[in-house]
């Protein structure tokens, strides 16, 4: 193990590092070493630990997915057939339960949400060694096989809501509609100022608490099986299996959570009024 | 955990995700449900209709037994009716022959009969003459007393 050579701060701060790919402080392109080089490195950086297994996930999930749609048969399914289409039955009833407006858009995109963050999430499962491990012989400094305990992997994906959510506002209620709705509640016309202030709020903490719950849970998740494995090895089983156990309910719930909000945010932008 | 350009890598790779899906996951496999579900739903109506089917068959099959039933009854009983009729018929007919035959064979017994008393009669004729003959001694002419003797040939 590396934390040998480590302090445990260090081991730690190592483990919460993404791979950062950007320009490196004497002007040359490469990977940061550390926190304080991948935070010099600016805005125009790029984690290609998390954009790398994001994408590996997202990927694998709708290779499974379109392969079953491309050899569909509407006979009697096989195994994996069954369990695409009880998977679809599912997020397709969660949509019909949450959402009253005609959008078909809406449901794929909760099956996208739901799988892309549950498989996501369950990069956690994954003893948080074992690949750090692996892309250290590789020659990286740093990686992080949770995407979802990067905000911008989060954020990214609240933000893409949050953007259909103005642009379904607009669609459906119309620019006027939607700044109505804006500044004339609660408080009428002669309280738009206050109206703006409030339902601005409400609109922006819509993103935010999306990104941070999934964020938030992740990250403590990630940080309780770090501190697990800085145990000595023979307490560490007891404790993280346990907590991987537990781990698997908060996986689903969260991905669940961020699916079922999302249905609900996209279903308020198609309401007249709320 | 500094945001970074990740942010807009993600939110790109997020509307593509959402994209595919739409385009290669959902539609296909909702189609093909829905596609399964009009098949059982068609399956099943067909179902009922032969059930239906096989009620009113079995009630044609009941009301084709019960007329054959009826045919055959009235088949018997006409085949009977004319079983009678038909030694009823016989019975007359052979009536009639017996009548003719017997009628016959009176004709033909009195013809006998006549022609017996014909034959006796001539030799009655001939017995009486021979007799008289005898009695007379002589012989009688046979013309001259012939009137006479049709006479008694007519009596006898």
């Amino acid at each position: 193990m590396s934390s040998e050579t480590l302090t445990s701060s260090e081991y730690i701060k190592h483990h919460l590092q993404n791979l950062t790919y950007g320009k490196l402080p004497d002007g040359s392109m490469g990977f940061a070493h550390g926190a304080e080089q991948a935070k010099a490195m600016g805005f125009w950086a790029i984690n290609v630990d998390t954009m790398l297994m994001s994408f590996i996930l997202g990927a694998l999930f709708l290779w499974i997915f379109s392969r079953v749609g491309k050899k569909m048969t509407i006979g009697v399914p096989g195994g994996m057939q069954n369990a695409v289409e009880w998977a679809i039955e599912f997020i397709d009833s969660s949509v019909r339960g949450s959402f009253t407006a005609k959008n078909d858009m809406v449901a794929p995109l909760a099956l996208t949400v739901f799988f892309w963050v549950f498989l996501m999430n369950l990069m956690d499962l994954i003893p948080v060694d074992y690949v750090p491990q692996l892309t250290h012989l590789l020659g990286l400094p740093h990686f992080k096989v949770v995407p979802s305990t990067d905000p911008n992997a989060t954020f990214g994906m609240a933000i893409g809501v949050f953007l259909l959510v103005i642009y379904y506002s607009i669609k459906m209620k119309g620019f006027g509609g939607f700044a109505a709705e804006l500044t004339m509640q609660p408080f009428g016309k002669w309280g738009a100022p206050v109206n703006l202030l409030l339902e601005g709020v409400n609109l922006i903490a819509k993103p935010i608490s999306l990104a941070l719950r999934l964020f938030g849970n992740m990250y403590a998740g990630e940080m309780i099986f770090i501190l697990i494995a800085l145990l000595p090895f023979w307490a560490q089983w007891p404790l993280s299996l346990p907590w991987a156990i537990f781990h698997i309910l908060i996986v689903t719930l969260q991905a669940f959570i961020f699916m079922t909000l999302t249905i609900v945010y996209l279903d308020m932008a198609h309401q007249e009024h709320h | 955990m500094n945001i970074n350009a990740t942010l807009l890598g993600q939110t790109i790779m997020f509307a593509m995700f959402v994209w595919f899906c739409m385009k290669f996951v959902w539609t296909p496999i909702i189609a093909g449900l829905e596609q399964r579900k009009k098949q059982i739903a068609d399956g099943l109506a067909e179902a009922e209709r032969g059930k239906l089917d096989l009620e009113l068959a079995a009630k044609r099959a009941a009301e084709i037994l019960r007329e054959a039933k009826e045919k055959a009854g009235a088949t018997i009983a006409g085949g009977e009716t004319r079983a009678s009729q038909m030694i009823e018929e016989a019975k007359v007919q052979a009536n009639a022959e017996r009548e003719r035959i017997l009628t016959g064979a009176k004709a033909e017994v009195d013809q006998e009969i006549f022609r017996a008393k014909e034959q006796l009669r001539t030799q009655v004729t001939e017995i009486a003459l021979a007799g008289a003959a005898k009695i007379l001694g002589r012989e009688i002419d046979a013309k001259a007393h012939n009137d006479l003797l049709d006479k008694l040939v007519t009596e006898i």
